[in-house]
């Protein structure tokens, strides 16, 4: 793993964040290279959310130095595909897919610049990336958990990405759909760097290539390896979490630990 | 029916009303979309009410921008009564929706709080100027429940101007508002002004609040702004059509309510609430068969 601090793509270093007085993330450091996928999980209020909020720009962090494609998050952002949670959404909301995917657009697009040609062609390379386009005119309400997932990681395409950056995206789907998720994923890796955050430490391990634990603290070595350690760090919980079916190219046999 | 309804449109102020009805379906119809997407009636009740202080201030200075501003043509308005003062309650609902929008993104508040007391000082406000008013009193009754068949022709200009000023602003605006409607975070991050927007939506949703206070009055504007546009979201998939068909149901309401009030002698604002209220519940009762077509 030959790698510099060139092809680094998000850099955090020492990063302090929360809210008021209540810090979530204490003394964060993280660096994502470029293609890589990254895996981060860890308990509810482990501060996942806190971590995208800093990468986009939306929280300013307490110490510490953040940078995304060398610049602060405020500027870096837009070369961030920002795929939110899909729950609390209010399906009776009168838009259509292909209106919601041009939604990422709008970065590309000032005040009173109306979309143009470019921007329905970015729109339907995204759309057919996701194997959504024929539902462009379906109202977003009227699509399934899983597919409404896909049209939002269709708009975070349409932005031209260089990194993708995923807030829990099998969060409220089935297990079939899961995979399917996590399989247009890894395609999308071919071409950018991929950020996801999850609490499905199961599922999201087979596909990442790199995995870290959050909770306070980030847990992280540069491999796809979660060790006991890291989960016991990050959950202090670690028996639970075995029990409820860990693959075991995640957690590997005590035995053969480190071997990797 | 027929005699009636023509004896009906000879009446000058009757053609005034059904004009104003139409008028204010547009803004109403456009701004009662944006208003129940965003859920925020909440705060356009308060707009609304605060800006009864700006009509308590026009009493209080007897005093009317418009009449500047159109040459001295109506300068003997304000002594008239029905005297409407505009560009006070234009003023007075612009601040007050820029302060509510502000405290709500900048404090950590309650919003619904926050509102509310801006909501009671606006109307408590509006109730002492005209307190302090000398001489003609105002009749509260006619803005808590309007007095469309009050309206005169300079009027029918400025809620004009006001129409267009809205319809202008939401096309100008159109994907920005829709953007933040949807999923503001998403917006934010696609670096929209948001906070800029949102202070824009709600000065338009005060302008259309004063518009509907002359015509249906301070307690029914909720009605007025969010009946159409909740009938139309049942059965429309994109918020252009929400805000066409809204404009459309509006103007129903307002010409029929207008008619019902003129055949059974029924106070104007309520029949075209009544009849609004009606047309919300049948939409409820239709909606089974309507999505099978």
């Amino acid at each position: 793993m030959n790698r510099t601090s060139s092809d680094a793509v998000i850099t955090i270093e020492h990063l302090w964040a929360g809210y008021d007085r209540d810090t979530v993330l204490e003394d964060v450091s993280l660096t994502v290279h470029e293609h890589d996928f990254m895996g981060l999980i860890g308990p509810n209020g482990g501060g996942k959310t806190t971590l995208v909020k800093v990468l986009l720009g939306l929280l300013s962090p307490t110490r510490g130095r953040v940078r995304v494609m060398g610049v602060p998050p405020k500027k870096g952002r837009r070369y961030i595909g920002y795929v939110p949670q899909v729950v609390a959404f209010d399906r009776d909301f009168p838009v259509r897919v292909w209106d919601v995917v041009r939604m990422g657009r709008l970065g590309r697009r000032r005040l009173l610049q109306p979309y143009n040609a470019e921007d329905d062609a970015e729109v339907a390379e995204a759309l057919s990336q996701v194997e959504m386009l024929r539902f462009k005119d379906r109202s977003i309400g009227a699509l399934s958990g899983g597919q409404r997932q896909r049209v939002y990681i269709a708009r975070a395409l349409a932005a031209q990405p260089e990194i993708l950056l995923l807030d829990e995206p099998t969060a409220s789907v089935d297990p079939q759909v899961t995979t399917s998720i996590y399989e247009l994923l890894q395609s999308l890796n071919a071409h950018m760097t991929i950020v996801m955050i999850s609490h499905d430490v199961g599922a999201i391990s087979s596909y990442v290539k790199t995995v870290g634990c959050l909770n306070r603290h980030l847990f992280y070595h540069e491999d796809d390896q979660l060790s006991p350690e890291m989960l016991e760090l990050a959950y202090q919980c670690p028996i639970d979490l075995i029990a409820h079916g860990v693959p075991h190219r995640v957690l590997p046999e005590h035995g053969e630990h480190g071997s990797g | 029916m027929i005699q009636s309804i023509a004896d009906a449109l000879s009446y000058t102020f009757m053609q005034n009303a059904l004009i104003a009805g139409l008028l204010v379906s547009v803004a109403c119809g456009i701004i009662g979309a944006l208003v129940v997407v965003n859920r925020i009636v909440f705060i356009s009740g308060g707009i609304a009410h605060a800006a009864y202080g700006g009509i308590g201030l026009g009493y209080l200075f007897k005093y009317n921008l418009l009449p500047t501003l159109m040459a001295g043509s109506a300068a003997a308005l304000s002594d008239r009564p029905g005297y409407f003062p505009i560009a006070g309650a234009i003023l007075f609902s612009l601040l007050s929706a820029l302060a509510m929008g502000w405290v709500q993104r900048r404090t950590r508040q309650r919003t619904d709080t926050v509102i509310g007391v801006m909501w009671a000082i606006g109307m408590a406000l509006g109730i002492v100027f005209v307190d302090l008013t000398q001489g003609y009193k105002v009749d509260l009754m006619s803005y808590l429940f309007g007095s469309i068949l009050a309206v005169k022709r300079g009027e029918l200009v400025v809620i004009l101007i006001l129409d267009l000023i809205i319809v202008g602003a939401v096309m100008l605006f159109y994907k920005e508002l829709l953007a933040l409607s949807f999923d503001e975070t998403f917006a934010t991050v696609q670096n929209v002004p948001v906070d800029a927007i949102y202070l824009l939506l709600l000065c338009m949703i005060a302008l259309t609040v004063v518009m509907l206070m002359r015509v249906v009055g301070l307690i029914l504007v909720i009605a007025m702004l969010t009946m159409p546009a909740a009938i139309a979201g049942r059965f429309v998939r994109d918020l252009k059509r929400m805000m066409a068909l809204a404009v459309g149901l509006g103007l129903v309401f307002t010409t029929l309510g207008l008619w019902v009030s003129y055949a059974w002698n029924l106070t104007s604002g309520a029949a075209i609430i009544l009849v609004s209220g009606s047309g919300y519940l049948l939409s409820l009762a239709l909606k089974p068969w309507l999505s099978r077509i």
